[in-house]
């Protein structure tokens, strides 16, 4: 049979030859000036959510983002029942709290795949998808499906974990923190990789405070800000793990932060699963009521915050929504000014925009507006400047 | 869709490869809604796959828009754009599904 | 002292402080006064600048400032009304650089001109969008068109 070629349109590879999205300005190897360009898939979801009621809202919420799909419920729910007063269950805190500790891994490990790919390292990108597929199977036990859970509602949650389950659960997250301790050991150990990515693209304190920036580009940063520990919700405050910061703001360091973040994770949902009392796990709210409130949540990249308006009906009169990335991929500009464009798709990566935009670059000449190179230039440069250095080191 | 790629899924074993341009492919895969922003950029990425092409609409939004229909950014459902070939329902649909529709794609121009 | 009274030591009259529960507090300030509470709260008492909301009241654009303190737990949420027709607002990015973003998307979806604001183009919205069409806006019906003090 002959070879038959797909392309995929849509998160994958961008829409070629356009130099929207990422625009890097040049001036011989160095990058002088940039741009980004959103809403390529902006969908007036804001808009959307005042004709939808409150328990159709969480399921249009959770579908802004494919990978951090849970986040957006997660801070939405907690923002309506800010309104409510309504107190969620214990039990359902519990599950709320393995479900987004579930899925900080899989993005974690998703990212980590994607750097890979870009640096050159496609072993680790085909390493770091295939021990997702564990992680994607204990969503699959828990809620159905591998990505868009529909876990969350308005106080509580949806699915129980059943009791029977839990053994195999606790053994299955064994096996997930045996693949992220040698994933993370092995990523950070490797001198190629530490000299690919350490002192780029770094991030300054003082920046990173100007630009309110969140999550672990933050926290690489040195800015001490987790929300779940900041401002403990769901069943952070019962469980014990430490808030990994490091103070070099560089590539290597929100790497590390990531991959030792995962760890951090299986530790919550083993104790999570430990200690979970029976109970409902949910207060069957009905009424919103008037008012207007807040919910946060700790997404893979950051600080989720949803505000809500209630006008006493069941459609809510606003829904702000505001995703960590909106916060964070500002700061690239910072980051990549000064750098060797061979390391412009690196930095961008490492800013953990929703992977779909990080595919979406282009460097521009300043004068003529031409576009110099694609997305999949940068991402080649960016692999072989790997291969530079490994050649160095032999 | 990039889980079809990975080693449980591996979508390589039917013959089927990933490639940077539309003018090396057979297939299309589209995924999402088309807003304002996107519609002419997808027209001409349809329009640059060479014949015989196909096309699979992958996930709900694809099909149909599904939430995102009464949106002030939405323009029209994917099959008002192009012509369709397979629909892979699904939100989002699980990797074997969406293998699943390629090969009937594929049995399409056999 | 604790946070809410520093706040209301400091601007006394000038605002109104709503405290909703522990961790969310409401300060409603004028138009005038927004950008000095707003670095007070940034600037001198450390907040994180979380996000803005901006929302169609019909007569005014009301924009709230999400502060937040995480050192304490809490949101502290500045609330200014921008009355219509005139919809100015001085810009908030010569304090806090993260505010740049925001500004355009309010301004792109309700109308609002941030004064001095570096560069107030289009963030979310296609470029042929109309002018003049602002998707957050509520509608206005003919009743309220002759009577928009309702």
């Amino acid at each position: 049979m002959a070879k038959e070629k797909i392309i995929p349109i849509g998160p994958f590879h961008p829409l070629l030859e356009e130099p929207e999205y990422f625009k890097f300005f040049v001036e011989g190897e160095k990058v002088v000036d940039a741009d980004v360009r959103i809403g390529y898939n902006h969908r007036g979801i804001e808009k959307l959510a005042e004709s939808k009621t409150f328990e159709q809202d969480v399921f249009l919420v959770e579908r802004i983002c494919g990978i951090c799909s849970t986040s957006h419920p997660f801070a939405f729910v907690q923002a309506a029942e800010d309104i409510s007063g309504t107190q969620v269950p214990e039990r359902a805190q519990y599950i709320r709290t393995i479900i987004g500790e579930l899925e900080r891994i899989h993005s974690h490990l998703l990212w980590v795949g994607l750097a890979g790919h870009f640096i050159g390292y496609n072993t680790v990108f085909m390493w770091a998808w295939k021990y997702r597929e564990p992680v994607l199977d204990i969503f699959e036990v828990i809620s159905g499906n591998r990505n868009h859970y529909g876990m969350f509602k308005v106080g509580g949650v949806r699915r129980d974990i059943k009791e029977q389950d839990i053994p195999g659960l606790l053994k299955a997250i064994d096996e997930v923190e045996k693949f992220c301790s040698m994933l993370t050991k092995a990523v950070m150990d490797d001198p190629v990789i530490q000299a690919r990515t350490k002192g780029i693209g770094i991030l300054k304190k003082q920046d990173a405070i100007d630009l309110c920036v969140v999550g672990p580009v933050a926290r690489a940063s040195g800015i001490e800000i987790d929300i779940r520990k900041d401002h403990p919700y769901a069943a952070y405050d019962k469980v014990n793990f430490d808030k990994i910061v490091m103070q070099d703001g560089d590539v290597f360091s929100k790497a590390a932060i990531r991959l030792l973040e995962t760890i951090e994770s299986v530790k919550i949902i083993r104790q999570c699963l430990k200690k979970m009392p029976q109970g409902p796990i949910d207060a069957d709210a009905r009424d919103i009521g008037i008012g207007e409130g807040i919910g946060q949540h700790e997404a893979p990249r950051g600080e989720v915050i949803h505000y809500v308006r209630s006008n006493g009906s069941n459609y809510p009169e606003r829904h702000k929504i505001r995703a960590p990335s909106f916060m964070n991929v500002p700061s690239f500009k910072r980051t990549v000014i000064g750098q060797s464009i061979s390391d412009a798709a690196l930095i961008t990566a490492a800013v953990d925009p929703c992977y779909c935009c990080t595919e979406r670059m282009a460097v521009v000449d300043r004068d003529t507006n031409k576009v110099l190179f694609t997305g999949d230039d940068l991402v080649r440069l960016c692999q072989e400047k790997t291969e530079k250095i490994k050649g160095n080191m032999i | 869709m990039l889980d079809c790629l990975t080693p449980r899924h591996d979508v390589e074993r039917f013959g089927i490869t990933l490639v940077g341009s539309p003018r090396h492919a057979d297939i299309l895969l589209v995924s999402g809604i088309v807003n304002r922003q996107s519609i002419e950029k997808f027209r001409h990425v349809y329009e640059e796959v060479p014949k015989p092409k196909l096309v699979v609409a992958v996930g709900v939004c694809a099909c149909s828009a599904d939430m995102f229909r009464d949106s002030y950014n939405f323009v029209k459902p994917v099959d008002e754009i192009i012509p369709v070939d397979v629909y892979v329902p699904g939100c989002p649909p699980k990797p074997e599904a969406i293998i699943s529709g390629i090969i009937k794609a594929l049995e399409k121009i056999k | 002292m604790s946070l809410t009274e520093q706040i209301k030591n400091k601007f006394g009259d000038k605002i109104e402080m709503l405290q909703r529960s522990k961790k969310r507090i409401y300060i409603t300030v004028a138009k005038e006064n927004a950008k000095e509470v707003v670095r007070y709260l940034f600037s001198d008492m450390g907040a994180r600048f979380s996000i803005a909301t901006g929302i169609d009241n019909r007569t005014a654009i009301e924009i709230l400032y999400h502060m937040a303190f995480d050192k304490n737990g809490a949101v502290v949420s500045v609330r200014t009304l921008v009355p219509k027709p005139e919809l100015k607002m001085p810009t908030f990015t010569d304090i806090i650089p993260a505010a740049e973003w925001i500004e355009r998307e309010i301004h792109e979806m309700l109308g609002v001109e941030f004064v001095g604001h570096p560069g107030l183009e289009r963030l979310l919205l296609p470029d042929d969008w109309e002018e003049g069409v602002y998707p957050y806006r509520k509608k206005t019906f003919e009743s309220e068109k002759e009577n928009p003090e309702r």
